[in-house]
């Protein structure tokens, strides 16, 4: 393995957790969203406040993590994705701002009128978020960037394999999210609450699984080199994936919520898994190789102490912190 | 009048709407991370003083404080990511080329986000739920992210002020060492006048917020307590803070002599170089100024006698814009010396026997300190940052180069404004109703649609 490979590996573990844990943050946002009106949704707005008020700040800083890594390791392939994709990056932004910022002013807001308002605004952007993420992880994986970043600004990203990618990733997170949010409300004996989280759950997962089919078709002709690692090398994975989705599935059918977490956690960081495999060795694909877009070897030695010392410093704390918000004293009453 | 951002015809079309999104950005994030900086071992303090003294009033404000920090850390740290995106948005220039060697830094700074983010999170809801000193030592990893994380972002601003840990050969970036980028000699000074900066700005802003509720006649301990903490920090950072500055100056007579020049309003070489206080560049000669002989000289290089270098030694095409940095330099200046008089006065008073927080006149001032403090902040960067034009990389990276090329970015930067005015009056129209509730003697602030408010 060489320096970059180590790097991009280390990078791509970011975007996995970043997809895990921010995803499920994301997804908060459509049950949110779906929670009907103020009095009848309170009970499930709540418990999204209280699941993920503590940790969406230290999931979210995933995204730094990717995005800084990124840059320092792999600095002229960053900038060119910046450039030919501005529109969905600054729209994913736009989502990551508002939602932040919305989810803290509405815990505090002084009046149902006010929470109405912030809570509109952080459901609705914690959908926009993930889309454009997803869109762009499709224009690179179908390889619409450039290696001189001179791609169009919209017909780059305007493609199948990005707007499936769109709302895939909305779907995954919702998935993810649901199983978590019902495995909570369950936990903190509010039976009523999961029975119905667990439905929609179970209807979200349904709806994504359909949309992953009918997008194989048009993303396989969209985006060649992507399929062709998809079905080739990291087949394994893609079956893994499909087995865990399912897996969960009938697990919150059964009401096994606890369980039902694990398998879907496998199911996204698998197919996450699967997407960065497909795409190896590109780091934009059919442009720039993991070698040639690397920075200097230098750099990234550094970038690997620093990676070390997330281990060391950074996982011990979020587990520390993940533990903490599990533990029965910290369960919603 | 000379344009104050001159914009040349071969101007990369996104140069203008990109220097003022990062401006906007960068001046509404750096207020921001001056909590996320300081606000932790101030509550620290009085938290800690809550439980050492079994103090209630010291616990209500520190309980108080942490639920006003959720509301500021959140919106830090998504105006923090904001700039994340923007280096890349707006500057391809700078993170294609010169990514691998200014990135250490910022990966270094990632991790202390992560630390910091993880504390709060633990701090925030640990209330009545850990041990009260395990609660209260969760605030130390996030005073000392705050330290590591200012320290790292602050060298790559010196670095772009300093450049090392690269060579240019036929102009390709070769011979990276991203440890001298991290250890660059510029930093430490630099890190320290904006970390004591932190500090002022939070002391001054929370110590205001007491300030203006005695004026209201809230005379109480709880009052009292929480205007003083503050004003400690504040205090002791405002004496600080012109010997930091005035050291950090002496650096730029040899460093980046232009920008001295317009810190100065130094048209042409003078030796010994007079102090020119207000006054603006009009037509290219300096008006309406007040001259102290020789004290620029001082200022600017640590001696009555050596000389100031002028602008009209620097090819025009190396000139920064004049007006804007000279200001920006003097407010800064001013409100410094202000602010460190006015803590002197304080504290003597003190010594001498009279309380000065009963003090209508007092209060007054100490109300517009905080955001006085605010101003100087922002001020010292824009004097930084548009003294080092029309470098991005000082001598290495014109800023023109520096830019994307995007044609559409005006209408990102009137996104970034909305969004900007947006939150900022929600997090107004929501700290503000936080401190009617607590008048009103409402202490958990239940959120509105939780189980105990349905009714309401
Ligand atoms: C509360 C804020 C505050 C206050 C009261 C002062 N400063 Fe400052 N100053 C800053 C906040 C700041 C800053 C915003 O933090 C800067 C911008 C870049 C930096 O490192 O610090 C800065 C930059 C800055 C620079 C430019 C450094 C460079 O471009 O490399 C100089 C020369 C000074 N300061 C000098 C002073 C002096 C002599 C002060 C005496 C009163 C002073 N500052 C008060
Ligand atoms: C002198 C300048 C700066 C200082 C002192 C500073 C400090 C801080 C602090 C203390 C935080 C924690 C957030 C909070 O608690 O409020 C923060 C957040 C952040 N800052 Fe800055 N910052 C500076 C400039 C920058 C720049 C130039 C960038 C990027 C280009 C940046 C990127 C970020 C990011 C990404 C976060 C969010 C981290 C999170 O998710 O928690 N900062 N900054
Ligand atoms: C460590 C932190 C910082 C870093 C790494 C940083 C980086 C940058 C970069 C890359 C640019 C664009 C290139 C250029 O115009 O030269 C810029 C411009 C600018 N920044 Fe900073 N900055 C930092 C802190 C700040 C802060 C806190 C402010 C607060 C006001 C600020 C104000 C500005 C302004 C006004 C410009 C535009 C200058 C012009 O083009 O005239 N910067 N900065």
């Amino acid at each position: 393995m060489t320096l970059p490979v180590l790097v991009a590996a280390a990078l791509f573990a970011g975007v996995i957790a970043y997809g895990l844990f921010g995803g499920a943050d994301f997804g908060t946002g459509f049950f949110d969203l779906t929670a009907g009106s103020s009095t009848r949704g309170a009970e499930l707005r709540t418990l999204v406040d209280h699941s993920i008020g503590p940790v969406w700040e230290a999931n979210h800083v995933w995204l730094i993590f990717v995005l800084v890594t990124w840059w320092t390791a792999f600095p002229t392939t960053f900038a060119a994705a910046t450039k030919t994709l501005f529109v969905p990056f600054l729209l994913a932004l736009l989502g990551i701002v508002l939602r932040g910022a919305a989810f803290a002013f509405r815990k505090y807001s002084g009046t149902l009128a006010q929470a109405r308002l912030f809570g509109a605004v952080f459901a609705g952007s914690s959908l926009i978020a993930p889309f454009f993420f997803g869109t762009i992880a499709g224009a690179i994986a179908s390889g619409r960037v450039p290696a001189d970043g001179n791609g169009d600004l919209w017909a780059s990203w305007l493609t199948p394999t990005s707007l499936f990618g769109g709302v895939i990733a909305v779907g995954t997170c919702s998935f993810l999210a649901g199983v978590f949010l019902t495995a909570d409300a369950d936990r903190s004996g509010h039976p009523e609450l999961a029975s119905t989280l667990r439905r929609r759950t179970l209807a979200v997962g349904l709806a994504t699984g359909a949309v992953v089919f009918a997008a194989l078709v048009p993303i396989t002709r969209d985006a060649t080199t992507l399929s062709d690692g998809l079905t080739g090398r990291a087949a394994p994975l893609v079956v893994i994936s499909g087995l865990a989705g399912a897996a969960t599935l009938v697990l919150v059918f059964m009401r096994r919520f606890s369980p039902a977490r694990l398998s879907a956690l496998v199911a996204v960081a698998t197919v996450l898994l699967g997407w960065g495999v497909a795409q190896y060795p590109w780091m934009l694909v059919d442009e720039v190789t993991i070698d040639d877009g690397a920075g200097a070897d230098a750099t990234l030695v550094a970038l690997l102490v620093a990676v070390g010392l997330a281990v060391v410093l950074v996982l011990p704390a979020l587990a520390y912190l993940f533990r903490l918000t599990q533990s029965e004293r910290w369960t919603l009453r | 009048m000379t344009p104050l951002l001159p914009v040349m015809a071969a101007d990369p079309a996104g140069l203008l709407p990109a220097r003022e999104q990062m401006a906007l950005s960068l001046g509404w994030h750096i207020v921001l991370a001056c909590f996320g900086v300081a606000f932790p071992a101030m509550i620290f303090v009085m938290h800690r003083r809550a439980i050492v003294r079994s103090d209630p009033v010291a616990l209500g404000l520190a309980r108080r404080w942490s639920k006003v920090s959720a509301v500021l850390f959140a919106i830090g740290a998504v105006s923090g990511t904001v700039l994340s995106f923007e280096m890349g948005l707006l500057w391809p220039g700078l993170m294609g080329p010169f990514g691998d060697v200014l990135g250490f830094p910022f990966a270094l700074e990632g991790l202390s986000f992560f630390v910091e983010a993880i504390f709060l999170g633990i701090y925030l809801y640990g209330w009545d739920r850990l041990p009260p000193r395990l609660h209260l030592l969760m605030l130390l990893p996030m005073a000392a992210a705050g330290v590591v994380g200012t320290y790292c972002v602050v060298s790559v601003n010196a670095w772009m002020n300093m450049p090392t840990g690269f060579r240019m050969v036929n102009g390709q970036v070769t011979d990276v060492d991203p440890w001298a980028v991290l250890f660059n000699s510029g930093t430490l000074l630099q890190f320290a006048h904006m970390w004591v900066g932190a500090f002022m700005v939070v002391g001054f802003v929370v110590a205001a917020v007491y300030a203006a509720g005695m004026l209201r006649g809230r005379r109480d301990e709880h009052h009292r307590l929480g205007f003083t903490v503050p004003f400690v920090f504040a205090t002791v950072a405002a004496l600080l803070q012109p010997v930091v500055g005035h050291v950090l100056g002496i650096r730029l007579g040899q460093t980046q002599p232009s920008k001295l020049a317009a810190f100065e309003l130094a048209t042409t070489t003078e030796q010994p170089a007079p102090l020119r206080l207000g006054g603006l560049l009009v037509d290219g000669e300096p008006r309406w100024f007040l001259e102290i002989p020789k004290w620029g000289s001082f200022i600017a290089r640590g001696s009555f006698g050596k000389p100031v270098r002028g602008l009209d030694t620097f090819p025009v095409a190396d000139q920064p814009p004049v007006n804007i940095t000279h200001v920006a330099f003097q407010v800064m200046i001013g409100i410094g010396s202000l602010l460190a008089l006015a803590v002197v006065v304080f504290w003597l008073a003190r010594w001498r026997g009279r309380d000065l927080r009963d003090n209508r006149w007092f209060l007054r001032f100490a109300v517009i300190a905080g955001p006085l403090a605010v101003v100087a902040l922002e001020c010292g960067w824009i004097a930084t940052e548009v003294g080092r034009q029309p470098w991005t990389v000082w001598h290495v990276l014109r800023t023109t180069d520096a830019a994307t090329d995007n044609p559409g970015l005006w209408w990102s930067y009137a996104g970034a404004c909305v969004v900007y005015v947006g939150m900022t009056s929600g997090a107004w129209v929501v700290l503000r109703s936080m401190a009617r509730r607590w008048r009103a003697g409402e202490e958990d602030l239940p959120s509105p649609y939780g189980p105990q408010r349905q009714d309401a």
